[in-house]
């Protein structure tokens, strides 16, 4: 009796030593994304690129990454909630918050807050990284990505009437038809239409009406790619026969899927194509994308893929997981080599990078062309 | 504005609210006999075009086979959460049930979660309602003339059950007085089972109308109609079936000349229709074509 309590002693003590010398082999990467609700599909994607990443890659300064994920449920309000809860109770070193601005516009308040560096992959609001000392980016951002499709729509297509349909519940939908609009008009076209709707709305056919009635020969619906595709199918039934263009958010198979032949010829702004010239560190990451997941790679992934690798590599030139040296570390990146494309911050802590359209042809995205900042 | 984009707006805003008024039908009735806001009638609804798409795509069913099996079992799965979440509550007080119809609402959405995914699934619909009738410029989905021909054939079919047969009889004397109608030999749980079954029913043939038009499904695509159809039973004057479908039409044509009249304003046609819903309760509690029940001591 005495023997078998001795042993269980022993075993208790043993398992609680190597716990410890285990968590202190280890640093944790807090995730926040939407796995649940409206955007759950990009929250999905997301956690490929962590994975495929961190399986690459396992080990920072000698200790093992260990990713902890946070549903925000698409929800503004979760993910601040979320990300106080990664870094009070789970005590990680860096935050990540790559899908949706709206989600990491809030999630960066508490990251900045708590003096935790934040790296969101493709969160294009502006006011993501503005005034955040801590909170950083690895996509380019929405008055860029509005500016290039502004251009594309009146230089290359030759449009000089277009319409506007804004999903006011998005802080990102919002931004980037703001700075589309504003580029548009500044270059001599003319918004004829400037309709609104709300994230989950099913029926579009006042404002798609109102659109047709206006003249419109092209309609830029930066939203969530499931709406979107809801208002491509309206709109061709409504008998709107000109161009569909949109963010990177449209970038998404499932939005052919959805929107069937009422997707063809819709062009979208997107962070990298797999059919774009390539580079080493792309062509690598296709190949373990397909090994592991066996789909097509998709731009979310990416660039998720990117920021964690841009983390460690900031975390090993700052040499420790002090907060204030990591942040440094970020925000002197310089031509990072990312999958998706060299990565440089810059001082409002945004990459800079290229953006590629790609157009929808026989149900599939096709590279139509880049444009450099 | 233009004459013919009036014109095209009202063919929208029909289009629109008679599917409004079909989900509508359903939620009434259930109210009317069992004085119970079925909550969880916007996510029976969401099932139905679910079975329907599980039913084409993983069985290869035809499709009238394919809608007629997604009807019962929406009907099924309405009588069993009947069964289960109302039934053993049929002696509380109305608030418990009120909560128990939340909870199996929000059960339902979380379970469409798990099992469907959140990813969107596309419909794929046959030909008929992929097309357009056009009349000059005006262009109008087939599903209105489907919606409305099958209101019209369900909206007979329960004033006949309703008011021509014994079980019809029976949710008559239950609205009126439970007890009184328990003690007359009245089978009450089987005449609530039945009606829960009809109300589900109802709501499987506009979920999957609903999705005919609008071919994309999510787990929370029951959610806004769900409410949309409340609110349009409650202008209508709730229990009342003729008062459903008029409520329903209105709903769906104020909510798209709302966007069409200000399209400034096109952000906000959801609080516009709530705002409709308060006015109308404040000013007439009972609906439009309700009846002022006094409650009965």
């Amino acid at each position: 009796m005495r023997k078998s309590l001795f042993v269980l002693t022993l075993a208790i003590l043993i398992i609680a030593i190597s716990s410890v010398s285990l968590a202190a082999d280890v640093v944790k990467f807090g995730i926040s994304e939407p796995m649940t609700g409206a955007m759950a599909v990009g929250g999905v994607l997301c956690m490929q690129g962590y994975e495929l990443a961190q399986e690459q890659n396992p080990t920072v300064l000698g200790k093992t990454v260990e990713l902890v994920l946070v549903d925000n449920k698409s929800d503004k309000v979760e993910s601040a909630s979320a990300v106080s809860r990664l870094i009070e109770k789970e005590g990680v070193v860096a935050v990540f918050v790559g899908y949706g601005s709206s989600c990491a516009i809030p999630g960066g308040e508490v990251a900045n807050k708590a003096g935790i560096p934040m790296l969101s992959a493709s969160a294009t609001n502006p006011l993501v990284t503005q005034g955040k000392e801590y909170v950083f980016r690895a996509c380019f951002i929405d008055p860029f990505q509005g500016e290039v499709m502004a251009r594309y729509t009146f230089e290359n297509l030759g449009i000089k009437k277009a319409a506007l349909l804004v999903d006011i519940a998005q802080d990102y939908s919002v931004g980037l038809a703001n700075f589309y609009k504003n580029t548009f008009e500044k270059l001599g076209g003319e918004i004829v239409s400037d309709m609104k709707y709300n994230t989950g709305d099913q029926d579009f056919s006042a404002q798609l009406s109102q659109i047709i009635a206006s003249g419109a020969e092209a309609l830029f619906f930066p939203g969530y790619f499931g709406d979107v595709a809801l208002i491509a199918i309206q709109g061709r039934e409504l008998g709107y026969t000109g161009k569909y263009l949109g963010g990177d958010t449209l970038h998404n198979p499932v939005l052919i899927e959805l929107a069937g032949e009422a997707a063809e010829g819709l062009i979208a702004s997107t962070f990298f194509a797999e059919d774009a010239p390539v580079i080493p560190e792309s062509e690598k990451f296709v190949k373990l994308f397909k090994e592991k997941y066996n789909e097509t790679p998709n731009a979310v992934s990416i660039l998720t893929y990117d920021s964690y690798n841009l983390m460690l590599d900031a975390i090993e030139r700052a040499g420790s997981f002090d907060p204030v040296a990591i942040k440094d570390a970020l925000a002197a990146t310089k031509d990072f080599p990312g999958a998706g494309g060299s990565i440089t911050i810059n001082e409002n802590h945004d990459a800079v990078k290229p953006a590629i359209l790609v157009k929808v042809v026989n149900g599939n995205f096709a590279y139509e062309t880049t444009v450099n900042p | 504005m233009s004459l013919h984009l009036v014109l095209q707006n009202l063919a929208n805003g029909l289009s629109l609210g008679s599917l409004y008024a079909l989900i509508a039908i359903g939620y009434t009735m259930v109210y009317g006999i069992l004085r119970l806001i079925n909550f969880a009638h916007g996510e029976i609804f969401m099932l139905a075009p679910y079975f329907l798409f599980y039913g084409v795509l993983i069985f290869h069913l035809p499709w009238w086979t394919s809608i007629i099996a997604a009807i019962a079992l929406t009907a099924v799965t309405g009588m069993l959460s009947e069964r289960i979440a109302y039934r053993p509550l049929r002696d509380a007080p109305r608030i418990s049930v009120l909560i128990s119809a939340i909870g199996v609402s929000f059960f339902l959405q979380n379970l469409a979660i798990v099992i469907f995914t959140g990813i969107p699934k596309s419909v794929h619909r046959p030909a008929f309602f992929k097309r357009l009738f056009q009349f000059g410029e005006i262009r109008i989905q087939s599903t209105l003339f489907a919606s409305v021909i099958v209101s019209t054939i369900f909206l007979t079919l329960l004033i006949y059950i309703v008011y021509k047969t014994k079980t019809g009889l029976a949710m008559r004397s239950i609205s009126t007085d439970i007890e009184t109608s328990r003690l007359m030999a009245v089978d009450v749980d089987k005449t609530i089972s039945i009606t829960f079954a009809i109300g589900s029913a109802l709501a499987a043939v506009g979920g999957i109308l609903w999705g005919l038009r609008f071919p994309q499904l999510f787990p929370l695509m029951g959610m806004m109609p769900g409410l949309k159809a409340f609110i349009a039973a409650v202008v209508g004057g709730i229990g009342n079936i003729p008062g459903a479908m008029l409520g329903g039409l209105l709903l769906g044509m104020s909510e798209i000349l709302f966007v069409a009249f200000l399209p400034a304003l096109s952000g906000y046609r959801d609080a516009f229709i709530f705002a409709i819903l308060i006015l109308i309760l404040l000013l007439k509690p009972d609906g439009i074509l309700g009846k002022n029940v006094q409650e009965k001591v």
